[in-house]
């Protein structure tokens, strides 16, 4: 079902994929931006999300309440969102509609409003937002590690922003980082689905051609420096349950290691995950589930790998079951990443790694939005959406070897944050400094 | 796109097995996966408040542990292929959902029949699976949202099935013995009135062949019917509860009253109803009013469940703690509105294409399908369903929206449950 992908790339620098399916009739059109929370300074946290919503609300030619009807009125379905490295926005139509999809993105490309009033009325929207995630154990306990691991990197803060620049950023700031960052030649249109690629490609170039070209993106330059020690982070709130993880700092998605990390993860910690987005499936054979879950320490245990551009995390996190604690369950996890060390992953657990990856692609096949998805972020991360098409080619090259050695070089205990979030009403009896009372 | 694309009484092959199972094909080649569903009627609706969370814990054990195979087994063999099977309980039914590559259909089969038909439900495996039901309602117990939703079901649907968890509570699942699942699996788990649905790349023949000589030598003498749940009273004025959680950043809500079946006449005129209401475009009315013009909430938006019982209609907000009363006003006018003023045809226009155009979208990957085809089945919608589905929702008009509002909706008898940082009433 799979045809290849057309990339080209139009005088003004849109980047644009093509890739016909044409099992449904339905097309995805898609366009990525090369700026995410990865690009923002302290003070302006949260830019990149909040201008998303923003993108919602009109244009001249689109004024909001028109936007907001015409892509449902013709049944398709569209949304956005933001990532460290990226800002998406989708359409997923009956394919002979397709069109009005392209006229309303490369209209919003450059002609966004963003009324004051809208942005004032957004405020509180994005703060109903970050409040809904702050009702959530785990994004308390991810933020704090985040911020922990990445002292320098923008990395350092949550995609939805700090709630101080929530509350302070101007009308101004989301205008010039809307005008700044969203322009061809920061942009990749991506179009999968039930039409004809000589065609698509004419009707991209009439709608989009014509719009100036923009900048570049800058450079990120403040790079994470080495980290020299084991860091901890606790963090106290409402519930009974206890969250543990252990996130490890590993490259980004284009380094040799990666696709050896992948599978050390796949093998390690289950799931079929291909180092994307997505994945999931049940893990409850792995070396993970097995130590803490199978023994009834833990309710649940994963691990996690997403592609990057630059550095990020490795974690590996479980939920503490009812009656255990942090403690315990840290000290197995703490044992069993010793295991793989003394009992390295085998080829039997690779070549199940191997297998259910294949398994995983070809189901990622079956969805046109799916693909489009995986396309572009294959692209606005790596520069070359064959990252994505080529990844089981990739993975088939890792050797054991490979899998051992990123394991020595990333998974060890300096490379590390580990975070607690522990319930305000269970105080756990062993402090994990308490032996020596230095480490944190 | 030609209606005749879509699966219809020409390419669905419908064929009942002699223990009666009713098994539905649908080949599909364009990918070379298969995926597969199944349902009995073995639901929580049988359950009392005192063994809440029995059926959901049954099924859940099912792969635990089978005359052929352990837990680990079974876990190593299908993780090792990249297939996937999950079990679990609902409301009336109970049932299965498997994926693999086609090359691994054969063993994705023997897996769901081991469980479903030979499982032998081990002692460790209950404690194990008990304390992660354990851990999972005190998590529950924290989470804003599922708190103001198990209220809201307990207060819309006193004395009624619906009104209970299917997921248990911290004084059920702890006193379930494994007498008692063993009990309810003799009891419920048989091949009458099961469905099968199959979508992928593999030939109807085939597929009948081995769904037969699968399932074919299946019996339960002994298995009793699961009635449907009664008919839910609706509430009288408005009946609010707060569930106060002061350490939570924002307020969940949780407004509304009992439903229509999926099985009612007009029951599409009432979820095309609540598309105006609540879905279309940016959740529709409601988020119209609530997110785009008062900047209230992130989220604010409203359902009807449908299904084989008096499933709720339901809005949903998440807001600040200070504008939880207008953000239930806000709702309660737009409830108003709809109730009272004929909708423009220009808007049932919209929703309606909204409807008939997005159903592709939901048939393009076999999962998608096998759940469609299962559900019309289930509830006896007819294989010609999504061959007429454009035309049976242009049929609608908007006085059938408005008397649907006026039979389903009410302004002031309603089910209001709120749970974060608010007081307690």
């Amino acid at each position: 079902m799979s045809s290849t992908v057309l990339k080209t790339t139009l005088a003004n620098g849109l980047t644009v994929l093509l890739k016909e399916m044409h099992h449904a009739p339905v097309t995805t059109f898609m366009v990525w931006y090369r700026v995410g929370s990865r690009n923002e300074v302290p003070g302006r946290t949260g830019v990149s999300h909040w201008v998303e919503h923003m993108m919602f609300k009109g244009t001249p030619q689109f004024p909001g309440d028109v936007m907001e009807k015409m892509i449902s009125r013709e049944g398709g379905v569209w949304n956005a969102f933001t990532w460290l490295d990226y800002t998406a926005y989708y359409e997923t139509m009956p394919s002979d509609r397709i069109d009005l999809a392209l006229r309303l993105e490369a209209d919003r490309m450059i002609n966004t409003l963003m009324e004051p009033e809208e942005v004032e009325s957004e405020r509180t929207v994005i703060l109903s937002e970050r409040a809904m995630y702050e009702n959530q154990p785990r994004f308390l306990l991810d933020e704090e590690m985040t911020a922990a691991a990445f002292r320098v990197h923008p990395y350092h803060h949550e995609v939805i922003g700090d709630t101080a620049d929530l509350q302070s950023m101007t009308r101004d700031d989301l205008y010039a980082h809307y005008r700044r960052h969203y322009s061809p030649t920061n942009a990749i249109a991506v179009v999968v689905g039930d039409f004809d690629t000589n065609s698509m490609l004419g009707q991209i170039e009439a709608l989009y051609g014509s719009i100036p070209a923009g900048e570049a993106t800058a450079p990120v330059r403040r790079s994470e420096p080495v980290q020299a020690g084991e860091r901890r982070v606790i963090v106290n709130g409402p519930g009974d349950t206890a969250y543990l993880t252990f996130a490890y700092r590993v490259p980004g998605a284009t380094h040799p290691d990666y696709p050896a990390l992948t599978l050390l993860n796949a093998a390690f910690a289950g799931g079929s995950s291909l180092g994307m987005f997505g994945g999931g499936g049940s893990n409850r054979s792995s070396r993970l589930y097995k130590a803490l879950v199978s023994t009834e320490l833990a309710a649940g245990a994963y691990g996690s790998l997403a592609p990057t551009i630059d550095p990020f995390l490795y974690t590996i996190s479980a939920v503490v079951r009812a009656g255990r604690s942090l403690s315990e369950v840290e000290t197995a996890l703490e044992a069993e990443l010793a295991r793989l060390a003394t009992e390295p992953i085998t080829a039997n657990e690779l070549a199940k790694a191997l297998k259910r990856a294949r398994a995983h692609f070809v189901m990622a096949g079956e969805s046109i939005s799916g693909q489009a998805q995986l396309i572009g972020a294959a692209e606005a991360t790596t520069g070359d959406y064959q990252w994505f098409e080529s990844v089981l080619e990739r993975l088939g090259k890792v050797t054991l070897d490979d899998i051992e050695r990123v394991r020595r070089a990333y998974l060890h205990r300096r490379n590390r944050t580990i975070g607690w979030y522990e319930p305000d009403e269970l105080e756990d009896v062993t402090a994990p400094f308490d032996d020596d009372g230095v480490e944190m | 796109m030609k209606t005749n694309r879509f699966p219809g009484q020409d390419s669905i092959h419908r064929h009942v097995l002699d223990n009666g199972i009713t098994v539905l094909v649908y080949e599909n080649w364009s990918s070379g996966t298969v995926s597969i569903e199944g349902v009995v009627r073995a639901g929580a609706v049988v359950e009392t408040r005192k063994n809440a969370g029995l059926a959901n814990f049954s099924a859940d054990l099912l792969m635990r542990g089978t005359r052929k195979r352990s837990f680990d087994e079974i876990y190593e063999v299908m993780e090792s292929a990249g297939a996937g099977v999950s079990f679990g309980g609902s409301r009336h039914t109970s049932g299965f959902s498997g994926h693999s590559l086609v090359e691994d259909f054969d063993l994705v089969l023997d897996i769901i029949i081991e469980a479903l038909c030979h499982p032998i439900f081990p002692e460790e495996q209950i404690e194990r699976l008990r304390g992660q039901m354990i851990t999972g309602l005190q998590m529950r117990a924290n989470n804003t949202r599922q708190m103001a939703w198990l209220t809201f079901q307990e207060t819309a649907y006193p004395d009624h099935p619906y009104g209970r968890s299917t997921s248990g509570y911290l004084d059920s699942i702890p006193d379930i013995s494994r007498d008692d699942i063993v009990d309810f699996y003799n009891r419920y788990y048989g091949p009458r009135d099961m469905i099968i649905g199959l979508v992928g790349a593999i030939s109807t023949d085939e597929v009948l062949r081995k769904l037969e000589s699968a399932f074919g030598n299946w019996r339960n003498d002994s298995q009793q019917v699961v009635g449907l749940s009664p008919d839910a009273v609706r509430p009288s004025g408005l009946l609010r509860r707060h569930v106060p959680m002061p350490d939570k950043h924002q307020a969940d809500i949780v407004l509304g009253l009992p439903g229509p079946r999926r099985s009612a006449d007009d029951y599409l005129d009432a979820s095309v109803m609540n598309t105006i209401l609540g879905v279309f475009g940016m959740m529709g009315r409601i988020g119209q009013n609530v997110r785009e013009e008062q900047g209230l909430a992130y989220y604010a938006s409203s359902r009807l469940e449908g299904g084989l019982g008096p499933g709720p209609w339901t809005a949903t907000a998440g807001v600040a703690p200070d504008k939880v009363d207008q953000t239930i006003e806000s709702i309660r006018h737009e409830v108003q509105r709809i109730m009272t003023e004929v909708v423009n045809p220009e808007e049932l226009a919209d929703s309606q294409a909204y409807r008939t155009g997005s159903l592709p979208l939901s048939l393009e990957t076999n999962g998608g399908l096998v759940d469609i085809i299962t559900d019309m089945e289930l509830y006896n919608l007819g294989l010609d369903y999504l061959q007429e589905y454009r035309d049976t929702i242009n049929s609608i008009t908007v006085e059938r929206i408005h008397a649907a509002a006026q039979k389903y909706l009410s302004a002031d008898d309603l089910v209001i449950t709120v749970s974060g940082p608010v007081e307690a009433l």
